[in-house]
């Protein structure tokens, strides 16, 4: 009988810590299977955040580098760049790229800096008990926006790729999600993609993944699934927000 | 015949599973317990497995493997 389908070996054995139906495991399943399919496995350095995916060091199997909060994209330069032969890629959550890092995130991306940069957008604060993020719908109710997200105050949520896509450097952004089989599908093609383009020397990629957080919304994990279908995706449209090997053609 | 094994103690019981299986197969076991202290998703009827590893596609913690 042939495996038909198996853990990679870029993941430990290490149990994941979050909790029950986050979609966190899958995106670092599908980060693991591209190291694994490339054969990278041993020239990879993987740089984790702050936040929930904090002890990403714990489940991937290649070395790891912590960052402090939101500057994954600069450490991720300095290892790169000092080791140009490396496969250097972040894994970031919202609060880390969207807000604390923004600057980093901008500028790692307008340098063209050939890294791969995984956004796990889940419009929400995790790990510090699910307050409003700079990625939360307008209306979501939150700790803190307990009446929903209002807009005249706070403002508007921030679209990553969008903005991203406005430079003229970066490489490849497209957004993906995991709500399901097929959107898992065309996620782990697109995270294939932007390690393809590390190694063919490209320059910056960033995937971003809408997430979901079953806990802090206060969902089923399948409800929270529906959830990413039917109210955050209308918002954050999926799709390749650039990518220059077409614009070359 | 399609073959799936559950590391059953890594399973926290989500159930995202359960909702992918397009032929309806995969069950939370109410009545059983793991390590963590999570009802585990076992598959009621092997023989109807179709292998498609949509389960093991949807699976946040990486309990099943699949063969065929």
């Amino acid at each position: 009988m042939a495996v038909v389908f198996k853990k990679p070996e870029a993941l430990t054995d290490a149990p994941l810590h979050y909790c029950p139906g986050c979609t966190h495991g899958i995106i670092h399943r599908l980060v693991a299977e591209a190291i694994d399919d490339l054969g990278i496995l041993g020239r990879t350095v993987g740089v984790a955040p702050v936040g929930c995916a904090v002890m990403a060091y714990d489940y991937f199997s290649c070395d790891m580098v912590e960052a402090a909060h939101g500057r994954a994209p600069a450490v991720a330069t300095g290892l790169k760049r000092a080791r140009p032969e490396n496969i250097v890629f972040t894994y970031q959550g919202d609060g880390d790229l969207a807000s604390i890092g923004m600057a980093e995130t901008v500028h790692a991306a307008t340098r063209n800096e050939n890294i791969t940069v995984i956004f796990v957008n889940n419009a929400i604060y995790g790990m510090t008990g699910g307050q409003m993020a700079p990625t939360s719908l307008p209306g979501q109710v939150t700790q803190t926006s307990p009446y929903g997200r209002d807009v005249k105050t706070v403002g508007y949520p921030i679209k990553v790729c969008e903005l991203l896509s406005a430079l003229d450097a970066p490489y490849y952004i497209e957004r993906v999600a995991v709500n399901n089989v097929k959107n898992v599908m065309n996620a782990k093609k697109a995270i294939r993609k932007a390690f393809e383009n590390q190694v063919e020397g490209k320059g910056f990629s960033l995937i971003e993944v809408v997430s979901s957080c079953p806990t802090n919304w206060g969902m089923t994990p399948e409800k929270a699934l529906k959830w990413v279908e039917t109210d955050m995706i209308p918002y954050y449209p999926l799709g390749v927000y650039r990518d220059k090997s077409k614009e070359a053609e | 015949m399609p073959k799936l094994t559950f590391n059953v103690d890594l399973c926290k019981g989500c159930g995202l599973c359960v909702s992918a299986c397009p032929k309806k197969l995969l069950v939370i076991a109410k009545d059983k317990i793991n390590k963590k202290g999570h009802s585990p998703a076992e598959i009621t009827d092997q023989s109807q497995c179709i292998g498609c590893a949509f389960c093991a596609t949807m699976c946040p913690d990486c309990v099943i493997t699949v063969e065929k």
